[in-house]
């Protein structure tokens, strides 16, 4: 489903990615797992077409279409999901009507029939509510005044109300307390776990693996994928560190 | 009696269209006054009145623990004007929310003079501009403690954007201050559209334009929040932002 070949990236003209090489087939959930500086968020963003992260080798296929010829509003259309580490700001547009116009850009962008104001505030609300969101908070303006949780749980309504056939989550779990950790392993499951769909899971930690269990994990370091294993690479890593399980 | 005519060498006309203005000059020169009474609430929303030029001169008297909001929307064609000189008893609460929408070869500007007389009083100046082309937008604010009005809490917050490298913004925010104990504070930018927050919109699915759009909407339309009615010049500037973006 995803297909990502020797993909080499700079920022600022340093590299950061050195040849990552993964493929994550459909209904499966990857974990990205590496030391600060590894170059995790750098593949998040990459994959989501962020400017100034500019590809300079490799190749990533999504579905059987070059990701990486795509605009980041062609990939969102397409049915990827970026989950951001630190969500974004952005006061006087309520979060009804930001992804209103986003989830009908994607539709009309897929030559879909758009959501009335009715429809789409019904599916807002039904997300909400299976993350354990208050409905009344997509009132205020997008993650204006959120807490770090509740930054992360409102990411994952987002998703639910997208429903992207692929998510690439990038530290989804940083900053929840254990029962928010719960409610989106929970939402994570519900929403991505398909035979169609998959998943690629940025984590520091094993805490969020508890509640979604990875078919792969990976260990990034110094911008490549040093190992590859089961969910048990997870727990060994927890147990004995990076610079162990590396070696 | 009509005011003498303005030149550029007044700092409070320094940035206007005095061509333009002429020819309409003897209409608008006497200021309008209102006065909100003691403890009286005021709430005024400041529509264009269309026009090429659009003129708007306001003395505002706020008595002791009066409040006055004033919601405008300053969009002429040529040149629009709202000047506004405020003075404030004791504990009394002045809020402005402005906004220059611009394009062509526009000029629009918003010029106050805040005067607080009384102890303990508080305004707040939020003014956002919007431009294109080779549009002008300004904002001329001074803010007047007198000697004894202690506990002043004064703000002034001016953030600009530009969307062609033609367009200009002015940003003057001024203090003069004759009392120790006091609280003044002025922000002003002047900038593009934030990139993290176009990724974010366009990461969702809105096209680079719409993303564009969506975020000036925000940048004014955050100005109407506290307004009891805010229907007509949200949608006001919605028409506004249309032509410019």
């Amino acid at each position: 489903m995803l297909d990502i070949r020797d993909l080499r990236a700079s920022v600022a003209d340093k590299p950061i990615l050195n040849g990552v090489s993964l493929s994550v087939p459909a209904g499966e959930v990857h974990a990205i797992m590496g030391p600060n500086g590894s170059g995790k968020s750098t593949l998040a963003y990459v994959l989501s077409g962020r400017p100034g992260y500019e590809v300079t080798g490799g190749r990533v296929t999504f579905d059987g279409q070059d990701l990486l010829a795509m605009e980041p509003h062609e990939r969102a259309a397409a049915g990827l999901f970026l989950g951001f580490q630190y969500p974004v700001e952005i006061p006087g547009i309520s979060y009804l009507q930001f992804l209103r116009e986003s989830l009908n850009s994607q539709r009309r962008a897929r030559g879909e029939a758009e959501l009335s104001g009715a429809e789409f505030i019904k599916l807002a609300r039904s997300q909400a509510a299976l993350l354990g969101m208050d409905a009344e908070m997509l009132k205020r303006p997008v993650n204006v005044g959120f807490s770090g949780g509740e930054k992360k749980r409102a990411e994952m309504v987002q998703m639910g109300i997208m429903a992207p056939k692929f998510a690439v989550l990038d530290e989804t779990d940083s900053g929840l307390d254990i029962d928010a950790l719960k409610s989106v392993g929970a939402g994570i499951n519900r929403i991505m776990r398909a035979p169609d769909k998959g998943v690629l899971l940025i984590t520091h930690y094993q805490r969020l693996l508890d509640y979604v269990e990875p078919d792969r994990v990976h260990v990034l370091q110094a911008g490549r994928i040093e190992r590859s294993g089961g969910p048990e690479l997870a727990r060994e890593l927890e147990r004995e560190g990076y610079a162990e399980a590396a070696a | 009696m009509t005011a003498p005519f303005p030149t550029h060498k007044q700092e409070e006309w320094r940035y206007a269209d005095l061509d333009a203005l002429k020819p309409v000059w003897e209409q608008f020169a006497e200021p309008v006054t209102l006065t909100v009474g003691a403890d009286e609430e005021l709430e005024e929303v400041w529509l264009p009145v269309g026009g090429d030029v659009q003129l708007r001169r306001v003395q505002l008297a706020l008595g002791e623990g009066a409040k006055a909001r004033i919601f405008a929307l300053n969009t002429a064609p040529v040149y629009g004007r709202i000047e506004l000189e405020v003075s404030l008893e004791r504990g009394a609460e002045f809020e402005l929310y402005g906004a220059n929408i611009g394009s062509g070869l526009s000029t629009n500007e918003i010029v106050t003079i805040v005067r607080h007389v009384g102890v303990g009083g508080r305004s707040q100046q939020t003014i956002r501009s919007v431009l294109n082309g080779k549009a002008v937008g300004s904002y001329l604010g001074k803010v007047e403690v007198a000697r004894g009005a202690q506990q002043t809490d004064a703000e002034q917050s001016v953030k600009a954007m530009l969307l062609d490298r033609g367009a200009t913004a002015n940003c003057k925010p001024e203090l003069e201050i004759f009392a120790d104990d006091v609280k003044c504070a002025h922000g002003a930018s002047v900038g593009e559209l934030d990139a993290m927050q176009l990724f974010y919109a366009e990461s969702r699915g809105l096209d680079p334009a719409s993303a564009r759009a969506l975020l000036l909407e925000g940048f004014v339309m955050g100005l109407w929040d506290s307004a009891k009615g805010p229907g007509a010049i949200s949608q006001a500037a919605s028409e506004a932002l249309r032509r410019v973006v």
